[in-house]
């Protein structure tokens, strides 16, 4: 009936002198199993994140095999350098983000703040160009929807284009590629908007100190989640910008 | 409370998790890694490798993702939960690509 | 034994009283409730909202049934009676079903059964339930501004080009719900992996938690599928984003593979809450631990695993390949063994133990019987010929109904039974309770299996006319509502009578192994003046036995 188990030192001494920190909550015993418990809650909901993007990469996966010829078309259609630019500037801020983690880790306040704020700016960087492509997709008329143009894919010599035409049939089917690259770059958008919006309340706080004496949590859970933005990204790059552009 | 009880089932301190802080270096090797790939896969794209074409595009990705989670996500330093977490994510995902591929290739094979 | 036999043990009601420190009376002022962190109280929260729309969707139940009273459609126009189930089915299933046990008695006992303060994320919780409410309130407008018709499938084209009604509205509000579901889940997950008290190992755990724990993972990883599904009706409806759209080379098929993904899991986060509660009451009520508990428990996983494998069962007929059928039609089969496993468990646990009919014993009798017959009835639909013949037919309701009805809403009624005097101190009028309990068995079946009959007769589903021939069989079955409804009307007001003037409870009126029963009723905001340290399996009865003799027991 007795069961065999070992009063081990460490816990002990932390109950006695215990000093509760200002952010523990009194439901943990100890401050590492409050961290250890936020991490895991937020990866749980990256779970979800993954599984939300994941329906979008299905139907993806789907209408890119049923009309290859318009996705690859399509997908010409958008600018490689702005593409690989934005990839380069998400990695930076994920490189950011993860030095800030260490910059709260080390306490080192102003190098924190410096790194979050970078974060920020490369994240506002990224929504930038993102515009600028919209934009763009606005002025061709490569909107799905009623005002959808596909003259520039049924005979793209007449614009200058050094692609294959394409039937009107299959031309039509270009609206699927740009419903889903709206969709999935949008979403994707929406989460970083969302991110950058936590960065602004997050680099205040960092700012009045909150995250100097050894609190590292907040910053360690925000950069799981900028991170795993990071790597939708990652994935919408190729998929969206790299399909075919070799020549036959 | 006189004598101290440390739980048999470590739940105040699952696998004495050391705490372990990634620094600079290793971060600066992995923002450049991650950018050599980015213009590999930009390269390979130019190329005519065939079918192998969106396998690289997907194979660099993944690897991308991986070096991302393991190392800017700490996931190699954290605990069996964790890992086992992000797995049981990636699982859940493949699950529904590949399931729901039986359905669609299956059709694309003609009637019965 | 004799049939008044009963353990249930009340204290001596001349000097017994509620305790005078709990987490009712802790604070006072709606404020407190209406933020507080206190997982009882938002249990509470969540229970007065669920019975809210437990009766809104009831109402939409019964003018269904009265439309069905005769075969003309002469109650109402073909667009109202189209609203009236799909309002039926989107707030029974999404805003009373999913949250029932997770978010009630979950939520209430999954931090006390484990030893801990609180669940993981305290703030999360309640956030959760304001999200229940926004979400709530979308379906609620939805409903207000003039009603959605899609059936609460959602199923394109006809959701996304065919129809003028309040989708996205309603769209909305599950999404919403989706996410309040998702944090309860999350919460659940980390709380039994991070929290547990010393001694509390995973097979030491109540199989409460074990179903909670599998329901939680479903709900992480199953609704956000929903969640995009949604995200791309709306977005069709409104910016005309065509992915589902066969005239853009879409594919509406698609749009059912998204939403069953997690609808299916869904009916497995809505069924394993409730058998949790099955296991523990049966236990109780046998005064035996719960025969082969690893099976049990690793049941519930396997359900979880095996439910996200199944669902293009509910696409047989929609133009899914045959050999993709075939497939689906197999794992469907097993998926149903982990449920028979927890049904012959539970059947050897009644075995040779000393069994008393106190009234969340009744409900749990009723669920084994039904939830078999639902049960047997899914994998009969799990066949691809009889499913050609009896989708889209009375039989697929009648099906679900005894699942979700025979089952999962007994197992609600049984576990807000046996937990009322843990959560509010009180015990409810006994005869009273049976009554009810006896009502809704007999209602329910009076309305449910004259549905198979006429589906196997090929009464079609959702439709508000029907040839002659079937009326006896729909008089029989809206008959039967209106007694079932009777039946779901005296708990509210037995309960709510017991509040004021019920007997004082005590810690541990039914004898109960589980260390919320060593706490007092109501517990204390914190649960535990020290945190208990567990050294004793699940179910011990001995360890009970020897615990109450040598102790002296205090209320308050």
């Amino acid at each position: 009936m007795d069961n065999t188990i070992v009063a081990t030192q460490s816990h002990e001494a932390e109950e006695h002198a215990h000093v509760a920190l200002p952010q523990h909550r009194h439901h943990f015993e100890t401050e590492q199993q409050q961290r250890e418990a936020g991490t895991f809650g937020m990866w749980l909901f990256l779970l979800t994140e993954i599984m939300f993007f994941g329906g979008l990469f299905f139907a993806y996966l789907l209408y890119r095999n049923w009309y290859p010829a318009a996705f690859v078309g399509a997908s010409n259609q958008l600018s490689i350098p702005l593409g690989a630019f934005n990839t380069a500037v998400l990695i930076g801020s994920g490189f950011f983000m993860a030095m800030g983690v260490w910059a709260a880790e080390v306490k080192k306040k102003g190098l924190l703040v410096l790194f979050l704020a970078v974060t920020t700016l490369l994240g506002l960087v990224f929504l930038g160009v993102k515009y600028v492509e919209y934009h763009e997709k606005w002025e061709k008329h490569h909107i799905p929807g009623e005002h959808f143009d596909v003259s520039e894919f049924i005979n793209p010599q007449a614009y200058g284009l050094k692609e294959e035409p394409m039937s009107p049939d299959m031309a039509q089917k270009t609206q699927v590629f740009f419903s889903l690259y709206f969709a999935m770059t949008g979403m994707h958008a929406l989460h970083m908007i969302i991110g950058i919006c936590l960065l602004f309340w997050l680099t205040w706080r960092a700012h009045r100190g909150d995250f100097s004496s050894g609190y590292v949590a907040p910053i360690e859970n925000f950069g799981l989640y900028w991170h795993f933005v990071d790597i939708v990204w990652i994935f919408l790059f190729p998929l969206l910008y790299l399909i075919n552009r070799h020549p036959v | 409370m006189t004598e101290h009880y440390h739980d048999p089932a470590n739940v105040t301190n699952p696998e004495h998790a050391e705490h372990h802080i990634v620094g600079p270096k290793t971060y600066i090797i992995i923002f450049a890694t991650l950018l050599v790939f980015t213009g590999i896969t930009v390269a390979a794209a130019f190329k005519n490798l065939g079918i192998l074409n969106p396998i690289v595009a997907l194979a660099i990705a993944s690897t991308k993702a991986v070096i991302v989670i393991l190392f800017f996500m700490h996931v190699k330093y954290q605990s069996k939960l964790i890992k086992m977490t992000v797995g049981a994510g990636f699982f859940t995902f493949l699950v529904l690509i590949t399931m729901t591929l039986t359905d669609y290739m299956s059709r694309a094979w003609g009637l019965w | 034994m004799s049939a008044t036999h009963t353990i249930l043990n009340l204290p001596d009601q001349s000097t017994a009283a509620l305790p005078k420190k709990n987490y009712i009376n802790a604070e006072d002022g709606i404020l407190s409730w209406l933020l507080t962190g206190d997982h009882k109280r938002i249990a509470i929260l969540y229970l007065i909202s669920i019975t809210f729309f437990f009766f809104i969707g009831g109402a939409f139940a019964g003018l269904i049934r009265l439309e069905l009273l005769t075969p003309q459609p002469d109650l109402v126009a073909s667009d109202t009676y189209n609203k009236l189930f799909s309002m039926h089915g989107i707030v029974m299933i999404f805003l009373f079903l999913v949250p029932s046990v997770p978010a009630t008695l979950g939520n209430f006992l999954v931090p006390i059964m484990l030893g801990a303060k609180d669940l993981a994320f305290p703030k999360i919780n309640l956030l959760s339930w304001y999200l229940y409410w926004i979400g709530g309130l979308f379906t609620l407008a939805a409903l207000v501004l003039g009603g959605v018709d899609t059936g609460w499938t959602f199923t394109t084209p006809l959701s996304t080009h065919y129809l003028n009604t309040h989708v996205v509205t309603a769209a909305t509000g599950v999404f919403i719900i989706g996410f309040s579901s998702i944090f309860t889940g999350l919460n659940f997950i980390v709380t039994v992996h991070r929290m547990r008290a010393p001694g509390m190992t995973w097979f030491r755990m109540p199989l409460f938690i074990w179903s909670n724990y599998a329901a939680s993972i479903l709900m992480v990883l199953g609704t956000p599928v929903l969640a995009i599904t949604l995200v791309l009706v709306a977005l069709e409806r409104t910016i005309g984003i065509g992915v589902f759209d066969p005239n853009k080379g879409g594919d509406p098929l698609l749009f059912q593979h998204l939403f069953w993904f997690y609808s299916h899991p869904a009916v497995y986060i809505m069924i394993l809450p409730g058998m949790g509660v099955i296991s523990e009451v049966i236990s109780t009520f046998s005064r035996k631990r719960v025969f082969g508990y690893t099976a049990v428990a690793f049941s519930s996983v396997a359900i979880a695993l095996f439910g996200f494998f199944v669902w293009a069962h509910h696409m047989f007929i929609m133009g899914v390949s045959n050999y993709s059928a075939l497939v689906f039609s197999l794992l469907t089969m097993l998926v149903a063994v982990p449920s028979a496993i927890k049904i012959f468990n539970w059947a050897f646990t009644l075995q040779k133990g000393s069994i008393t009919f106190e009234t969340p014993m009744l409900y749990a009798f009723g669920f084994m019987g039904l939830f078999t017959i639902g049960g047997m009835t899914g994998v009969f639909l799990g066949a691809l010929g009889m499913d050609i013949h009896l989708t889209e037919t009375y039989f697929i309701v009648a099906h679900f109904h005894f699942v979700m009805v025979g089952g999962m809403l007994m197992a609600f009624l049984a576990g807000i039974h046996f937990w009322w005097p843990k959560m509010t101190g009180r015990m409810y009028s006994e005869s009273l309770s049976k009554l009810a309990a006896i009502t809704t068995f007999i209602g329910f079946n009076l309305t449910f299996l004259p549905q198979f009959i006429l589906g196997y007769l090929g009464m079609p589903r959702r439709y508000h006319s029907y040839p002659a021939e079937f009326q006896v069989l729909n008089v029989l079955s809206t008959a039967g509502a209106t007694v079932l409804g009777v039946g779901y009307m005296l708990p509210l007001l037995y309960l709510a009578w017991s509040l004021k003037y019920g007997a004082i409870a005590g810690n541990n009126p039914w004898q109960a192994t589980g260390l919320e029963w060593q706490i007092q009723s109501p517990p204390l905001t914190e649960n535990f003046i020290e945190t208990p340290i567990v050294d004793h399996e699940a179910y011990d009865y001995e360890w009970l036995a020897h615990k109450t003799e040598h102790e002296v027991t205090t209320v308050g």
